[in-house]
């Protein structure tokens, strides 16, 4: 595993509560992820996947340990240099989180003016291409109320991926997606990790997605119990 | 709209669009800002046809300074000031002319409604003291027993007011005499009467026997020209041995009334706190849609959050939301209370109407008050937790 590791996660413990209510979620979490790998993160409900995630992804505050991401240490990192690094990630949540007064192509340009380009057309033309790769060509003006589950996950995929993010980040990404979409949607993902060294770190309880993986990790209790190297060329 | 919008924020119109999603909502949210306005007009249409009423009557005469009684707080108000002030006034050297004016209330007993008469009585043979309006009928005022209307007058039909010329005069009985009008004058409606009746002094002491020459209500002076009526003012205080005497320039005298009738009557002071509530009224409706807007939009919020929207993003929205209802709510609301305060103008006769200097006060004030509904909505953002995504 190379060094210029974007995601080095080292003695991570985390608690949620306090006081007696106060109860250890994350136990020592040691977690190196390659440059354009595709990680899968398994395990039982309530095993600390999503809070893994959540952590590696700018979206919590670190307690004790260390995450290094894409160069920058998190733990006291400030509110300008998590929007910093959040703006280099994409994230695919289970729900699909679309804004219901946006149509999908306007989802997706939110992707992009994150960036602040101040390109309006440039901005609606990659919208556009990211949202015919997942198929949607002819839904663009859709608002998500009137679009059916897989589709608006199909847009939010585009929307985390509209803006070449360094990493993705994604929970359970095809739940809603019937089995060739969602295995078109991991394909899509490990494409660009090959072509452009976006790194996924996925949490999934599906099996179909296993055989794309490049790296499985899985978790119990809040620690890691089984690392598995699928690909060794990763 | 969205393409301006865009243009304008360069960014999505996303305030706009969130708004604009829920029609019956957006057209509700609309609807409270412009009824707010609507109250907010309506108090200050009427404060300031308080204020025009208010001056209506110092608008007859024209004068630099005024002497009146210790609580003489407006024209019409207070008791009276002995003559013999006005003749020491005059011994000041930039003193170069006195009158005392008479005021009083004359009912005119109609068949269906009395009506009650704001009345004034001066000195005929003075004309610098009579406004330009009614300097040109100075010759009816000498008349004995007689006076000239304000054609404004509230109960009065508009043809009868018109009707009333030296040929075609109108005559009505006052404490045992007979008062003829031979003309009238454009004066307009207050609160204290139905309308204003200019008389000689000697007309208004024959009617009024109680009231004695020596003591009219007022003393207006005139200075000499280039002579500050102030620094004249303060100069007849120290000259005059009755302390007690509000000695004013005529101009201040004015603002003295307007400030009294504003903050120490109970009509100004109602008045007042009804645009306070107008404005009231609109901050918590505007909080209302915004803050329910953003709780509607929580997860939405939190997921640009995660995306790395910063903070002033979301304070943008808002804000954008504040604004678009604010302008939006506004268009309505000077409609209707234009409308609104024509139809009080024509039912009340008083100076109702709106004004361009009201009308944008309100359109800033409804900025204002929606972006200050905006900042206190902002504070729901925090909820917006992206890590409850997952």
């Amino acid at each position: 595993m190379s060094d210029d590791a974007p995601i080095n996660v080292v003695g991570l413990n985390h608690w949620f509560g306090a006081g007696e209510a106060r109860k250890q979620a994350l136990f020592d979490i040691d977690l190196k992820v390659a440059r354009g790998s595709l990680t899968v993160l398994m395990g039982p409900s309530g095993s600390g996947k999503t809070t893994v995630l959540t952590l590696m992804g700018c979206l919590r505050d670190l307690q004790d340990g260390s995450i290094n991401l894409l160069g920058h240490e998190l733990m006291g990192a400030g509110t300008a240099l998590n929007e910093a690094l959040r703006r280099r990630l994409g994230f695919i949540f289970q729900a699909h989180n679309l804004h219901g007064s946006l149509t999908a192509m306007q989802n997706v340009q939110m992707g992009l003016q994150v960036h602040r380009l101040d390109d309006p057309k440039a901005e609606q033309e990659a919208a556009r291409h990211a949202l015919s790769l997942l198929g949607l060509s002819d839904r663009l003006d859709y608002l998500p109320a009137n679009l059916s589950g897989g589709q608006k996950q199909r847009v939010a995929v585009a929307r985390a991926l509209v803006g070449n993010p360094d990493i993705v980040f994604a929970d359970e990404p095809t739940a809603a997606l019937d089995k060739e979409s969602g295995l078109n949607v991991v394909a899509m993902l490990r494409k660009l990790g090959q072509k452009r060294g976006t790194t996924t770190v996925m949490v999934t309880h599906d099996n179909r997605i296993l055989e794309l993986a490049d790296r499985i990790v899985t978790l119990e209790d809040g620690r890691i119990v089984s690392d598995r190297m699928v690909n060794p060329s990763v | 709209m969205n393409r301006l919008l865009q243009w304008l924020f360069g960014r999505l119109p996303i305030g706009w669009l969130q708004l604009t999603h829920s029609r019956t909502r957006f057209a509700a949210a609309i609807a409270g800002v412009a009824f707010a306005n609507v109250l907010v007009f309506v108090q200050l249409g009427i404060m300031n046809s308080m204020a025009t009423a208010t001056l209506k009557p110092y608008e007859f005469f024209t004068a630099d300074i005024m002497i009146s009684a210790s609580d003489a707080n407006s024209l019409t108000e207070g008791g009276n000031v002995a003559r013999q002030w006005l003749f020491q006034a005059q011994a000041d050297p930039e003193v170069t002319l006195g009158t005392g004016i008479f005021v009083g209330n004359t009912s005119w007993p109609r068949p269906t409604k009395t009506l009650g008469l704001t009345s004034f009585g001066i000195d005929p043979t003075l004309p610098d003291f009579l406004s330009p309006v009614l300097k040109p009928k100075l010759a009816t005022l000498q008349l004995s027993d007689s006076g000239i209307l304000d054609m404004a007058t509230r109960g009065l039909p508009p043809e009868e007011a018109a009707a009333i010329r030296p040929q075609t005069p109108a005559s009505f009985e006052v404490t045992g005499k007979t008062l003829t009008l031979y003309d009238t004058f454009q004066g307009g409606g207050g609160f204290g009467g139905d309308g204003y009746l200019i008389m000689s002094d000697q007309t208004f002491l024959s009617l009024y026997p109680a009231r004695r020459s020596a003591a009219p209500d007022h003393i207006l002076l005139k200075v000499a020209p280039g002579a500050d009526p102030e620094t004249v003012s303060a100069r007849l205080r120290e000259l005059i041995s009755d302390k007690s005497l509000r000695i004013r320039s005529y101009a201040q005298a004015k603002a003295d009334d307007l400030k009294y009738q504003q903050t120490k009557r109970p009509t100004g002071i109602i008045f007042g706190f009804g645009v306070i509530i107008g404005v009231l009224v609109g901050i918590v409706i505007v909080y209302q849609v915004l803050s329910t807007d953003v709780a509607d939009h929580l997860s939405e919020y939190a997921t640009f959050k995660a995306m790395g929207y910063p903070q002033k993003f979301f304070l943008g929205i808002v804000f954008e939301e504040a604004l678009i209802l604010a302008v939006f709510g506004f268009v309505p609301g000077v409609i209707v209370g234009t409308g609104l305060l024509a139809g009080m103008k024509k039912a009340t006769n008083l100076p109702l109407a709106m004004t361009w200097d009201m009308a944008v006060i309100v359109l800033i004030g409804t900025l204002v008050a929606c972006s200050l509904s905006g900042a206190i909505a902002t504070r729901r953002l925090a909820a917006a937790d992206p890590a409850d995504l997952f």
